[in-house]
């Protein structure tokens, strides 16, 4: 539709003025809404309207100018002198510095920065302010090891990955490194091995806890581990069924070679250890049924030598003892020592002529089987076990009884060991799941830390090369790997001498106590062959407690007796002075002093 | 004048005193014990130091001044006494 609006104007009114003159609107055209054309529109709802609300930014870009920068050096040159005179002539130089110098000027100012001059002149000549002191006091630096409570944290955890858990009876380092660390898997409890039990124990990463670096599949489930120090790939394992089998990493999970049955141990191998020796090939282990087999790895069809723990030394194999744990110092390679299941230690020499002087000497003290037995790192000499309900410290030359023990405590203690950097601290596990850390320069009857690693029986615990890292593993299989607060691991000053000290005293006391027992037991020989008549009556102190509490309490009852009839007499005259109720209370104040008094008196006697 | 002489002889004389200078305004070394090349130096490098410590000084506080510079060095302390016209420095090494 078009919309079209002619004007028409006459060509003589070009250019005329405007004459402006009102009048009404006029509707030229009207466009109505054609509705049809509403069909071609569709309603938008919702409508989506996009707003900002943000400030205004507007974008500049600015460069600072840039500084340029030149490395120059100065050339002194004389100068300065005024412009008639020639620096190189001489005289003339000369000439005006003798002006100057004539100048009054000059002189005073001289005179005054002369002054100065002087006073710090004669200061640095009064002291040496390069002069080294505080040099003889020895700088203190805050101990911080010393403040800090010893402490020890759990790094990771490694878990058995079979559904049937099994007991971590053995734990390994890896020699080079530390960061693998092998752990034998078993089931100690006699026939309670399910049958889908699984055989095999891992080489754990320490890095990584879900998955085993490398699993060993021996025949047997091994009860005890260990890497050989020399050559980090190779482990000797100890079986349950008496079995030494040995792996090598790089050769895959079956064992490389393994002993025969006929010439194994009859028991379950409980201990195997690396001899020192040029082929770095020898091991010895120990098992209950009372034997201490040597083995050359590259031949495990037959032991090489063998040694019954029999103490009568007739090698009797009925008559021995069952070995648990074994001991070898790579400083003493003759000498070794064997902890029985009977609560024996028992000290052999390998290169003894004859067979029946192998057997050395034995220590006794423990009540039960000796789990745990080392030699303390630093002092050869002292030697620690762990068995029954507390770990004891021995001296090689004391037989008797060991020169310091731990109170007893309420669980079984089931393994235990030195820490390889403090001569004072060793660790023992617990059968109720705690880690008791000892240091026995610091506190002697309590572990200095107690901690509860798990809810259940822990079976073995082993150290690090640093004295850092531990891992103890429990009767589930569950290996806890913890760190330990550097105050337990760094050496203190004095330490090792403070230690020797220490088990010195203790010989000597334990000395001291054996050369009397040994005069008491003389004596009482010696007396009971003389008389046998009335040696009761002989207040010689040396009369057995026995017979002494018998005495004690005839006496006692005497007294008792003769204080009673006392007290029954007074009171019948008292009765028929005064009035019954008081006398009565008096009475049984005064019984009770007086059988108070009498017994005293008794222990007085005794 | 010749108290002038005794005073720098004396300074010159004390323990561990290796030499001394006597500058001025415009660089010129009046008196001097160390030669010519060392003593240009001396006077080149610390005349500058010796401006910027006390531009320094009265950056610091207007009202205050440079009364004297000690620069204390592994081997020997250099000492520098300004005065508006001239400057004297004395090179001193500690007594052993």
């Amino acid at each position: 539709m078009e919309i079209v609006y002619v004007y028409t104007k006459k060509r003589s009114e070009f250019g005329r003025q405007c004459n402006f003159s009102d009048r009404p609107a006029e509707l030229h055209v009207d466009i109505l809404p054609d509705p049809s054309l509403a069909a071609n529109f569709t309603v938008r709802d919702p409508c989506n309207v996009t707003m900002q609300c943000a400030e205004e930014m507007s974008e500049h870009e600015v460069n600072t100018e840039r500084f340029e920068s030149e490395s120059r050096g100065i050339n002194h040159v004389e100068g300065g002198w005024p412009k008639d005179l020639n620096p190189e002539d001489m005289e003339a130089t000369i000439r005006y510095r003798k002006k100057v110098e004539k100048d009054e000027h000059y002189q005073n100012t001289i005179m005054q920065i002369a002054g100065l001059m002087e006073h710090c002149s004669k200061q640095n000549n009064a002291t040496d302010i390069y002069q080294d002191f505080f040099d003889d006091e020895v700088e203190e630096e805050v101990v911080e090891e010393s403040e800090e409570e010893p402490s020890a944290k759990t790094i990771n955890v490694f878990r058995d990955p079979n559904e049937v858990k099994r007991t971590a009876t053995s734990l390994s380092w890896h020699p080079d490194g530390n960061h693998k660390l092998a752990v034998a898997y078993s089931s100690l409890e006699f026939q309670k091995a399910p049958n889908d039990m699984s055989f095999d124990s891992y080489i754990w990463d320490i890095e990584n806890h879900n998955k085993p670096e490398m699993t060993l599949k021996p025949v047997c489930p091994l009860v005890c581990l260990e890497y050989n120090p020399k050559d980090s790939h190779i482990l000797v394992g100890g079986s349950y069924n008496g079995q030494i089998a040995y792996w090598d990493t790089r050769k895959g999970s079956q064992p490389v070679e393994m002993s025969t049955i006929e010439h194994s141990h009859r028991d379950p191998v409980y201990k195997v250890i690396w001899l020192q020796s040029k082929t770095g090939m020898d091991i010895f282990s120990a098992s209950t049924d009372g034997q201490v087999l040597w083995w050359d790895i590259r031949k495990l069809s037959e032991p090489t030598e063998r040694l019954v723990l029999d103490p009568s030394k007739k090698w009797n194999l009925d008559n021995a003892l069952g070995a648990i744990s074994l001991e070898f110092e790579t400083t003493m390679p003759t000498k070794f020592m064997v902890g029985t299941e009977q609560g024996l230690v028992v000290s052999c020499n390998r290169k003894a002529k004859t067979p029946a002087e192998k057997i050395v000497c034995t220590y006794s003290g423990h009540h039960g089987p000796i789990y745990a037995l080392q030699r303390n790192p630093f002092f050869p000499k002292n030697f620690l076990t762990v068995a029954d309900w507390t770990a004891r410290i021995w001296s090689e030359d004391i037989k008797e009884s060991s020169i310091m023990w731990t109170k007893y405590h309420m669980a079984h203690l089931l393994d235990g060991c030195w820490s390889p950097v403090r001569p004072s601290v060793f660790f023992t596990v617990k059968m109720d799941g705690t880690l008791d850390v000892w240091d026995i320069l610091f506190k002697q009857n309590d572990p200095t830390l107690s901690l509860k690693v798990c809810d259940e029986a822990l079976y073995s615990i082993r150290v690090q090369d640093n004295g850092r890292y531990l891992g103890c593993g429990s009767q589930l299989g569950t290996t806890t790997l913890l760190e330990i607060s550097s105050g337990l691991c760094t050496l203190q000053k004095n330490e090792k001498a403070l230690v020797s000290e220490m088990f010195e005293r203790e010989t000597k006391r334990e000395k001291i106590l054996e050369s009397r027992h040994r005069e008491m037991r003389l004596k009482e020989r010696s007396r009971s062959e003389q008389s046998r008549e009335d040696e009761a009556k002989d207040a010689d102190g040396e009369e057995s407690t026995e017979e002494l509490v018998a005495r004690a309490e005839t006496e006692f009852f005497h007294m008792l007796e003769a204080e009673k009839t006392k007290e029954r007499n007074e009171e019948k005259e008292r009765d028929m002075e005064k009035g019954v109720c008081e006398e009565k209370d008096f009475q049984e104040e005064h019984e009770t002093n007086g059988v108070v008094a009498s017994f005293t008196r008794g222990e007085i006697s005794l | 004048m010749a108290e002038v002489e005794d005073t720098l002889k004396r300074i010159q004389g004390y323990n561990g005193v290796i030499g001394s200078i006597v500058v001025n305004a415009e660089g010129i070394p009046i008196r001097t014990t160390l030669d010519n090349s060392t003593t240009v130096q001396y006077v080149g490098l610390l005349h500058q130091l010796t401006m910027k410590a006390r531009s320094t000084i009265r950056d610091i506080d207007p009202q205050n001044d440079l009364t004297f510079l000690r620069i204390r060095s592994k081997k020997h302390e250099i000492m520098v006494a300004p005065d508006k016209e001239f400057l004297m420095i004395v090179i001193q090494s500690p007594t052993e």
